[in-house]
């Protein structure tokens, strides 16, 4: 039983940073109404950036290179902005869907250009010590990423449903051109949903790149985290941590407990056959707000 | 001046609906047959046809089926590259180990992949938009892991298989040539379908479908059943496309050529070229075949050897460039070029 409840708190730790790239999707899509496939390339990104910061040009302290690192976002954020999304406001939400495809491809170049394509270890400095709590086994590292990833939840949260600007965003996500009439800048609106989803990025980049290595293939994790928001409904944030959760769990149950009979490698698809069952019972998924639509 | 629709008279109900109803087109259709079948064999080399134009011809193939489902039938599919391994492997199962016919067994794959992504279009009777493009992600990743870890499948190592001799009529196909004109043969044919297709019933359907799917329900368009259509036909087309890209490009199956990059270079493909038309696909396939060779080029006459990392970043970011180039100042895509130079066509010299 112990053994069970280890697996399961291990998933739940991974289905914690599942949250923390879903949540980059989630807010971008309540402010633009598409999916940012860019998602995963900015947090490859960011994490590239970093590394190049810490370890590879300028050997900056930690502090100073995830100022630098978010400096570097949101220079991102305002490129995405001001030059690939300006030109396709009032286009249908396609363009824009498609438009992130490019801008996925542009970051993934340019990232991999100016900080090289082998993969790299990021060391942070944060003990990696294993402890035992009631005879489950947990990890130092795992919860320190859990306490971040619960702070930014909680003061995102915060954000959203108590700020002026929050407010705003949320205004147009509703209505684009509501919002436009009522006098809420989109661009600017936009400009800040970005840069939050880049801070986003850069902390998921962190927590992934540190585990796994800085590496092209980062940028699937993004991947991983589209079922979870499908599972949560998209524009409910509670909905995609407790989907995260969920499928952390899931997948690393899956894994140890039915992955031996199957052949193993259950975790690459779980989340999305999880995510499929959802959609056939709940359409909008467990928490989503149901689209009515009329002729 | 030069391309005009006028003195173009049909006087019966054939010449009403042929496929090129003004001469230029069809004259120019029959050059570029003529090209395709005469010219490019009897001068291109072996490197050029077995390396450029067969890859260029299976692309095309398989982003005319996403364009079928994407840009007539307004259903997104990110996970279409797995429709093509699905294609592949079948297709070297039946020939390689039950001895069916080459052309039989290409066909036939086709068929079970087109079973296949009907299965996985079942989600879009209920969801679509973004939704639905995560759900085709999801067959992605499945079909992916079923490939990797059924045994009986995949055979070897990591999922590859070598290609056996290829037979048609106890004819042995190796050479490059006779590989190019089994590629173009099946091309021609399943174009020919595929633009029946979509200029019919069917594809007024799919484009009802596209435009708005609510309204097309009322005005009698039977929404699931074309939706399941689109799905079928559009995986059809991917899996011969598949099959032909291991059969006459490749010379294996093997998992890592339909992974999820090739399923997002597909989806740019059809952007570039331009959503919803046949020219489209073909000027997108052919770009993105032709741009690692260009760009290659380009670089080699500054370097000796241009390493591998630098050609796939130039590659992503001019690929990504163009695509939010295409977006924001053409939204057709390439395809809308060439209405562009043939509207310029039918007035010059004159302005207007």
């Amino acid at each position: 039983m112990a053994f069970f409840f280890e697996v399961l708190i291990t998933g739940l730790m991974v289905g914690i940073m599942y949250t923390l790239v879903g949540l980059g999707f989630a807010l971008i899509f309540k402010a633009s109404g598409v999916f940012n496939m860019a998602q995963g390339a900015m947090s490859l990104f960011a994490a590239l950036a970093l590394v190049g910061f810490l370890q590879q040009y300028l050997h900056l302290p930690l502090w100073l290179a995830l100022l630098c690192t978010v400096g570097v976002m949101t220079i991102v954020a305002y490129a995405v902005v001001f030059i690939v999304l300006k030109p396709l406001v009032a286009r249908p939400p396609l363009m824009l869907f498609m438009a992130t495809f490019g801008v996925m491809y542009l970051l993934e170049g340019i990232g991999q250009s100016i900080w090289g394509t082998q993969a790299k270890g990021l060391e942070l400095g944060i003990p990696e010590k294993s402890f035992e709590v009631a005879g489950i086994l947990m990890n130092t590292f795992d919860l320190f990423f859990a306490g971040v990833a619960t702070v930014l939840v909680i003061g995102l949260v915060w954000f959203f449903q108590k700020t002026r600007t929050g407010r705003a965003l949320r205004a147009v996500s509703d209505d684009h051109e509501a919002a436009l009439s009522v006098g809420i800048p989109l661009l600017q609106a936009w400009l800040v949903t970005w840069i939050i989803a880049g801070v986003v990025a850069t902390v998921a980049g962190v927590a992934w790149g540190s585990r796994l290595g800085v590496q092209f293939s980062l940028s699937y994790i993004a991947y991983k985290a589209l079922p979870v928001l499908i599972i949560g409904g998209i524009d409910s944030i509670p909905g995609v941590i407790i989907a995260g959760l969920i499928v952390g769990a899931g997948e690393n149950l899956g894994e140890v407990f039915l992955g031996p009979y199957v052949g193993g490698g259950i975790q690459t698809f779980f989340p999305y056959l999880l995510a499929l069952i959802v959609l056939y019972f709940k359409p909008y998924g467990l928490f989503g707000k149901e689209i009515i639509e009329r002729v | 001046m030069f391309y005009r629709e006028c003195g173009n008279y049909k006087d019966n109900y054939a010449s009403d609906m042929a496929i090129f109803p003004i001469p230029l087109d069809r004259w120019g259709f029959i050059v570029m047959l003529f090209v395709a079948f005469v010219i490019i064999p009897l001068f291109a080399g072996e490197y050029l046809i077995s390396n450029i134009i067969i890859p260029f011809y299976c692309f095309a193939l398989s982003a005319f089926g996403l364009n079928i489902l994407a840009g007539y039938a307004g259903q997104i599919s990110i996970g279409h590259a797995a429709f093509m391994a699905v294609g592949s492997y079948t297709s070297f199962i039946l020939y390689g180990r039950y001895g069916i016919p080459l052309i039989p067994s290409i066909l036939i794959a086709g068929l079970i992949t087109a079973v296949v992504g009907t299965f996985f279009g079942l989600p879009s009777l209920r969801i679509k938009g973004f939704y639905l493009a995560i759900a085709t992600l999801a067959s992605q990743f499945i079909i992916e892991w079923v490939i990797v870890h059924w045994k009986w499948l995949s055979g070897g190592v990591f999922g590859t298989i070598e290609a056996p001799d290829m037979f048609i009529f106890g004819w042995l196909i190796d050479t490059a040539v006779k590989k190019y004109f089994l590629t173009l043969c099946i091309l021609c044919l399943l174009m020919t379908i595929g633009k029946n297709l979509v200029r019919g019933q069917l594809g007024r359907n799919w484009m009802a479908i596209r435009d708005v799917d609510y309204a097309a329900e009322i005005i009698g368009v039977n929404l699931h059943r074309d939706k399941l259509i689109a799905f079928a036909v559009s995986t059809f087309y991917a899996g011969v496309a598949g099959s032909l890209i291991t059969f006459c490009y490749i010379g294996s199956a093997n998992i890592e050529e339909f992974n999820v990059l090739t399923s997002f270079a597909l989806v740019g493909m059809i952007i570039i070229g331009g959503l919803g038309t046949i020219l489209g696909s073909f000027l997108g396939a052919g770009f993105f075949v032709m741009m690692p060779i260009a760009i290659n080029q380009f670089l080699g006459s500054f370097m000796e050897v241009v390493p591998a990392d630098i050609l796939a970043n130039i590659e992503a970011i001019i690929f990504g460039g163009l695509i939010v180039f295409f977006l924001i100042v053409e939204p057709y895509g390439m395809a809308r070029l060439w209405h562009t130079i043939k509207d310029k066509l039918r007035l010059w010299p004159f302005p207007y």
